[in-house]
């Protein structure tokens, strides 16, 4: 777990992640603009870190309503304005771009942030970019295995040699600089299914996956299925850290939170996805064996130490600026985080 | 209300004459209905790749967002090699899961053979339910020997088309009623 920088000691890790989406405040109509909304991601950035918040996420997506498509930027603007809570992407779409430019961005931020920095690496769920970045979307899953298989051994190896089929060969080529360490963490996201963990399980790299919504027992069998994997390879699951990641929205009460958030998620989904949140399955998100974390803080906490107990999972990473909520709600939301619900999960899983 | 009607074969004409009828029951019975007819005959639309719906340009991404926004959806095919067209199968693979969630679908079909009969039942119905659609369980339909010259000339079948569209309408205000009565007992 040190290889991750992850201190079993100190409890389950909990961050915020922000896919940068850039969409209309549902209850007023009105939209901030992109400055404003990037400018709000590094104010969410320190005031996480100020709660005592472990890790702080920006995702990469180049579609419509999003705005942090230069996510390797907004995080080195992160790295210079912090200076303890981890970084990374949340995530970087490894298949459209260079593994060797992507190293180098990641290790310079890691190199700015004194070492706070990681990279999740994913396949992208919205395919526009294909195009726009000039790919091709048949060679979907072949460009995400041989990037990131590229990426992770960038991250091993100072002087590569490589050769594959999506760019020029490396002949003993140097990826300059070196992150603070040496290495930093590289994990793979993974979509719900097993099927999908599993990939990351034949990698044997951490992985961190999309929970949405749905009962915490189907996202389990999904984590139980990336562990069966790593074991078969003969490494020990133990070693490998696992993240979820998904809705999360606290307010005093459990009626009120759900009240709030509501719009949000559902005119985001529609907007983003084609497709709003049903009311009914959002229901059902307020009970305890559902992995969306929404309700009063004491629910919260006793969801995650739910999840927590089912998945033996190492960080949680929490997405509550979905949709164009206002900033001080979200400013509100950090505030309950680090006064009733981080310190409770932190005493409940630190190890001693 | 909006409706969405789908003529899905561009090969012959009897799908669309009988859509044509039903065009015009909906026009003259519920004149409030929105009613969109697509023929895909008369577009041009690609095979699925995989995307999300809202990512397809052009033809396929008209035909995609019109029928993701219907409140009920009513499919005319007709029936080749014992199966649906590919061109209204391929509508069905351009969709996300659940697509029809929330919405209505009823069935109009028509057949060179009386053979074909549970084709819609036993093949189309499955797609449509998996697809969380509220189905209008009993569909039309039309064998070659009800047209002539592109015309119905089988009374029963303008009666059953003029059920179909009763049935069609009731259901989906039944449906949106019962939906937004369920909503309502959310307080959220």
């Amino acid at each position: 777990m040190e290889k991750y920088r992850i201190d079993l000691s100190k409890g389950l890790e909990f961050g915020l992640y922000t896919l940068g989406d850039h969409i209309s405040n549902p209850n007023t109509g009105k939209r901030i603009s992109a400055k404003q909304r990037l400018n709000e991601i590094i104010e969410l950035a320190k005031l996480a870190e100020q709660a005592g918040i472990d890790f702080f996420s920006v995702g990469e997506s180049h579609q419509n309503y999003f705005t942090t498509q230069a996510h390797t930027v907004v995080l080195s603007a992160i790295a210079q304005a912090t200076h303890k809570i981890k970084i990374g992407s949340s995530s970087t779409i490894i298949s459209t771009s260079d593994p060797v430019r992507v190293y180098e961005d990641f290790a310079t931020i890691d190199l700015i942030s004194d070492g706070r920095a990681e990279i999740i690496a994913g396949r992208a769920s919205r395919v526009g970019l294909y195009k726009l970045l000039g790919y091709n979307l048949r060679d979907y899953e072949a460009l995400f295995e041989e990037k990131f298989e590229l990426l992770l051994k960038i991250n091993e190896e100072e002087i590569v040699n490589w050769s594959g089929n999506f760019r020029e060969p490396l002949n003993n080529a140097e990826i300059l600089p070196r992150p603070k360490n040496g290495k930093i963490p590289i994990w793979r996201a993974v979509g719900g299914t097993p099927a999908s963990a599993m990939k990351a399980g034949y990698a044997a790299v951490p992985m961190m996956l999309g929970a949405l919504g749905g009962p915490v027992s189907v996202f389990k069998n999904t984590i139980d299925a990336y562990r069966e994997v790593v074991k078969s390879k003969g490494i020990d699951p133990a070693t490998l850290p696992v993240g979820t990641t998904g809705f999360f929205f606290a307010a005093e009460t459990t009626q009120e939170a759900l009240r709030e958030m509501y719009p949000y998620i559902n005119e985001g989904m529609k907007l983003t996805n084609g497709q709003g949140f049903p009311k009914q399955a959002f229901a059902q998100g307020a009970d305890k064996r559902n992995v969306i974390n929404v309700g009063s803080p004491q629910e919260i906490i006793e969801k995650i130490l739910y999840q927590h107990e089912q998945f033996v999972h190492q960080r949680y990473l929490a997405q509550m600026d979905f949709g164009g909520v206002p900033f001080e709600k979200l400013a509100k939301n950090i505030e309950l985080i680090g006064t009733e619900i981080l310190p409770a999960i932190k005493k409940y899983t630190a190890h001693k | 209300m909006k409706i969405v009607g789908i003529s899905g074969s561009i090969v012959g004409s009897k799908t669309r004459s009988v859509m044509n009828y039903l065009s015009k029951e909906i026009a003259d019975k519920y004149p409030e209905a929105e009613f969109i007819l697509i023929d895909l005959a008369e577009y041009n639309l690609q095979f699925s790749d995989g995307r999300n719906y809202l990512e397809y340009e052009g033809d396929t991404g008209y035909v995609t967002k019109t029928i993701m926004e219907a409140d009920a959806i009513v499919i005319g095919t007709p029936i080749f090699q014992a199966s649906i067209p590919a061109t209204l199968k391929n509508i069905f693979d351009l969709l996300p899961i659940s697509a029809f969630r929330d919405k209505v679908a009823s069935m109009l079909v028509t057949a060179g053979s009386s053979k074909h009969f549970l084709v819609a039942e036993q093949q189309l119905k499955p797609i449509l339910s998996y697809m969380k659609a509220q189905m209008v369980q009993s569909y039309v339909f039309i064998e070659e020997k009800d047209f002539h010259h592109k015309e119905i000339v089988n009374d029963d079948v303008l009666f059953r088309i003029e059920r179909l569209v009763e049935d069609t309408i009731l259901l989906t205000a039944t449906y949106t009623k019962l939906r937004e009565q369920k909503e309502a007992q959310y307080l959220f």
